[in-house]
């Protein structure tokens, strides 16, 4: 629904300012030309997107998403002190931050799914917890430590070294979800006082 | 630095699926599928929104509005020709997708514009749709303030980003 209301007004905008600037004639050639140069990024996406995703599918059966798990664990119990205690829900929750660093994305949603499930099964009610608010905030602020389709787009743009953006992306992606988890933290206890 | 990451972690994955037996050729073969499936899943939405992407910025529309908020947006540090990706970003993976591969191409994909954007979608994720999948899976109604603090993660991120984009 938001969508369709979204792209509307961006073709209301587009009519607007076209005759705003007396550039009416250029509105049907562009989008003839925007919607084959979709065709044309998606063509240069394929071969890198084939890639990434035979990549991810290695590291997934390879079973490298329980070994980051593992590392994780001491992190979490801070974290999640409530989820931790118990087995699935901690499981679930080491599983699904594991899955969005190694850039994970089809097996990191389950296995969020998963853990809002369990964390809501032990909490009761239909109100988010706490704990909740803080998993949806690492799975929001993109943790994600190839960002891959990103460096597929470069690379598909020319870009001499798709992946040179990496340092910056880190220190962002760092950045907000500390911020993000602050935030959750200061919201959080606001609401107990 | 970054040169030999890709063949280094091509190498190290391969490594250790096979020394855990995995059948890493079929695991490449089946993840590939996969990625073209996807590929062919987000097609029809590129095509949508970039038709009203071009028909923006052939009309005018898009230098009106960066020249409108660009003393906002020079407060702040961020490039006013990536507001659009900022304002796309929480509701559509694709949406965003579009518009920053546009800037790309329309800026040049090493000028502080298209590196700008290409962080900005690298360091952030679609959070409405994520909090509404997970919420609404689990049957969470009151999602009290789930909202705010991850738009708070994402504003820093857009603000990081264009940052770190002339520094880094």
């Amino acid at each position: 629904m938001i969508m369709g209301a979204i792209w509307l007004g961006m073709i209301l905008l587009a009519v607007g300012a076209a005759f705003l600037s007396g550039n009416t004639g250029a509105l049907t050639p562009a989008a003839l030309e925007g919607a084959g140069s979709a065709v044309t990024l998606c063509i240069s996406l394929a071969g890198a997107l084939c890639l990434w995703s035979g990549l991810s599918k290695v590291m997934e059966r390879a079973g490298m998403i329980k070994g980051v798990g593992k590392m994780m664990r001491p992190a979490f119990r801070r974290l999640f002190p409530r989820a931790s205690g118990d087995e699935i829900a901690l499981g679930c929750l080491t599983a699904n931050v594991s899955a969005n660093l190694l850039g994970l994305g089809s097996a990191a949603t389950p296995m969020g799914v998963a853990a809002v499930k369990r964390m809501h099964a032990l909490a009761g009610g239909t109100e988010a917890t706490d704990e909740m608010c803080r998993l949806i905030v690492m799975n929001t602020a993109s943790i994600q430590l190839l960002p891959t389709t990103v460096a597929a787009v470069r690379a598909a743009a020319g870009a001499a070294s798709p992946f040179d953006i990496l340092p910056a992306v880190w220190l962002t992606s760092v950045c907000s979800v500390s911020a993000g988890l602050l935030a959750a933290f200061a919201f959080g206890r606001m609401r107990r006082d | 630095m970054t040169d030999l990451l890709i063949p280094a972690l091509m190498i190290g994955i391969a490594v250790i699926a096979l020394a855990k037996k995995q059948d890493v050729y079929a695991a490449l073969t089946d993840g590939g599928l996969e990625g073209l499936k996807l590929l062919l899943s987000i097609a029809p939405a590129l095509v949508i929104l970039l038709t009203a992407v071009h028909m923006l910025r052939a009309s005018g529309a898009i230098d009106l509005l960066t020249r409108w908020l660009a003393p906002l947006s020079s407060f702040l540090g961020i490039p006013a020709e990536t507001l659009p990706l900022m304002l796309l970003r929480p509701f559509s993976g694709s949406a965003a997708l579009a518009v920053g591969a546009e800037l790309m191409t329309v800026h040049g994909v090493d000028s502080l514009i298209g590196r700008t954007a290409a962080i900005m979608l690298g360091s952030t994720e679609t959070t409405f749709y994520t909090i509404s999948v997970y919420f609404g899976a689990a049957g969470i109604k009151k999602t009290r303030y789930a909202v705010p603090a991850a738009l708070i993660a994402d504003l820093t991120g857009f603000l990081t980003a264009s940052l770190t984009a002339k520094i880094l």
